[in-house]
């Protein structure tokens, strides 16, 4: 179970961008964090995966305190993050990135069904590095295959369908759907996407550095979508 | 052959207790055993230290192998090795360099190979060199020379391993008509040791094309320096790249320089040197590794 009580964070210069978040998720299950951009989404991912340190509050997972734990040390309790822009490598090949997400060598049948559930074919990607060559969209399902590799019990996926291209999408809105029938662990994904909200079991919005809405799916959608306007619409936050 | 040379075999040239194929394994300044085959032909040279090494026309699919392996201090050993490819040849050759000190004397290899490539050939030739032991300064200088013929490929794979307080490299390349020239270098320093690479390509030939890439890795206070010259005579086209990741205290100097000499030439270099981005760190340490462990893979991957 993971819990964030009272997080906040402000930006070197000042500006406040987390006032005071506390939620509770203790089910597995695929979440969807959603909101305005700059309302503190992806702030809040880093902080849940040790990217980012809160200036006050607690993180904890399974009871124990792990706001003061590293990057590695959250990995290694089962936190796996998948970054919006994801980083390129030179000389490291995707199979070396996921052999060493999973944490050990993958047999050629399983580096195909990860590859696979990200619509990649394994033959045409395994030994290419992930390095400039590739483009927007083919790093973007490589990182959340790394992330689908370690099968963690907490996975955030960053705006997975930034700079996925329309075909990608629908294969990846099948695997976020696999993904929940399978109901591994807790799956948490920032996304603006309605048919990526619409997966979903349980939708929060953050709005402000705020949690402004937080329950299930089809509450919290029909909610939004009688706002009748997209939840990430600038505008909204002028009228706010 | 004594147990150390046995060790640098292992690392530099594949060595499973014996070769398959032609081969030279020199120690100590001296040829301890030798083989030639039904088309390689390995001859000790008459004038000075060294083989010419005879491959006939057509020979395909063979690998020879011709290391060096210096396993003490007081050396300083020289060897001409001249390397006559014939026509519509596809070979392997493999030829790496250890060097081995304990008692603070220093010790060098400076092995001379010269290529003189057919046409329609194609060679790939790897080169490894690994510093061992203690005390002792341990260089190792090489020096290739490679003339291509037409419609020929000569690659050149070279890995510094480790260990090699001083390196001085020397590669001269003519490429002729249709004919390729490849280049995959990697070198790692550590300490304060010092490795200079220095490349002279000249494209004579209509359609000849090199591809230079070199990565460098420069630890602690070491020091490398990365020269090259790509002169574009006639119709070609050159790329040069030089990517430099130094950590601590280590230097990384880089002068590419690109000669177009044809209107027709065509010549690109790049080049990057830094730290390790701190992203790719991150990346990595989400996946669980340690900061210093995630360093670690990625030197390894991009000197691999």
């Amino acid at each position: 179970m993971l819990e964030l009580k009272d997080i906040c964070w402000s930006t070197p210069q000042g500006r406040e961008v987390l006032s005071g978040i506390s939620l509770s998720i203790r089910e597995s299950g695929l979440i969807v964090m959603t909101g305005p951009n700059g309302g503190g989404k992806t702030t809040l991912a880093k902080i849940i995966a040790g990217i980012e340190k809160p200036d006050s509050g607690r993180i904890l997972l399974d009871g124990e305190d792990i706001t003061g734990l590293s990057v590695t040390e959250r990995a290694r309790r089962g936190i796996s993050y998948a970054f919006q822009q994801p980083v390129r490598f030179k000389g490291l090949t995707v199979r070396d990135l996921l052999c060493l997400a999973s944490g050990r060598e993958l047999s050629e049948t399983e580096i195909c069904a990860l590859l696979s559930k990200v619509g990649l074919c394994a033959r045409d990607y395994e030994d290419r590095d992930v390095d400039a060559s590739l483009s927007g969209g083919e790093i973007k399902r490589i990182e959340i295959a790394t992330v689908l590799a370690r099968g963690s019990r907490i996975s955030i996926f960053d705006e997975p369908e930034a700079g996925i291209d329309l075909w990608s999408f629908s294969g990846l809105i099948e695997a976020f759907e696999e993904i929940r029938k399978s109901r591994r662990g807790i799956e948490i994904i920032i996304s603006h996407q309605e048919r990526i909200l619409s997966v979903a079991d349980r939708i929060i919005v953050i709005e402000d550095g705020r949690v402004k809405e937080d329950g299930g799916r089809d509450a919290v959608l029909s909610h939004l979508l009688s706002l009748s306007r997209c939840p990430s619409c600038p505008s909204r936050r002028e009228e706010a | 052959m004594n147990a150390d040379t046995a060790e640098i075999l292992k690392i530099v040239s594949d060595w499973k207790d014996s070769f398959c194929g032609a081969y030279s394994i020199r120690e100590n300044g001296k040829g301890i055993e030798r083989r030639s085959t039904e088309h390689v032909h390995i001859e000790p040279k008459k004038d000075r230290p060294g083989l010419d090494i005879t491959v006939d026309d057509g020979t395909k699919g063979e690998t020879m192998y011709i290391p060096a392996c210096v396993t003490h201090g007081g050396v300083d050993d020289l060897v001409y090795n001249d390397f006559h490819i014939g026509d519509g040849v596809d070979v392997t050759i493999v030829a790496g360099c250890g060097v081995h000190t304990e008692n603070g004397e220093s010790a060098r290899h400076n092995g001379i190979h010269r290529f003189f490539i057919g046409n329609g050939s194609r060679v790939r030739y790897e080169e490894k060199h690994i510093g061992l032991g203690g005390n002792g300064r341990r260089s190792i200088d090489p020096v290739t020379e490679v003339i291509l013929g037409h419609d020929s490929v000569m690659e050149m794979d070279s890995v510094q391993i480790r260990g090699v307080t001083s390196t001085h490299r020397t590669t001269r390349a003519t490429v002729g008509d249709g004919s390729s020239f490849i280049v995959h270098e990697r070198i790692l320093t550590a300490l304060d040791e010092r490795a200079v690479t220095d490349f002279v390509v000249d494209m004579n030939g209509t359609g000849s094309s090199v591809d230079l890439v070199s990565r460098s890795v420069a630890r602690d206070e070491s020091h490398q320096s990365f020269h090259s010259v790509i002169r574009g005579n006639a119709r070609c086209t050159g790329h040069s790249e030089c990517d430099a990741i130094i950590t601590e205290k280590g230097t990384v100097s880089a002068t590419p320089q690109l000669d177009a000499n044809d209107i027709d030439a065509s010549l690109i270099h790049e080049a990057a040197i830094g730290r390790i981005a701190g992203e790719q760190l991150l990346k990595l340490c989400t996946l669980g590794l340690t900061e210093e462990e995630a360093e670690e893979r990625i030197i390894q991957g991009f000197l691999r």
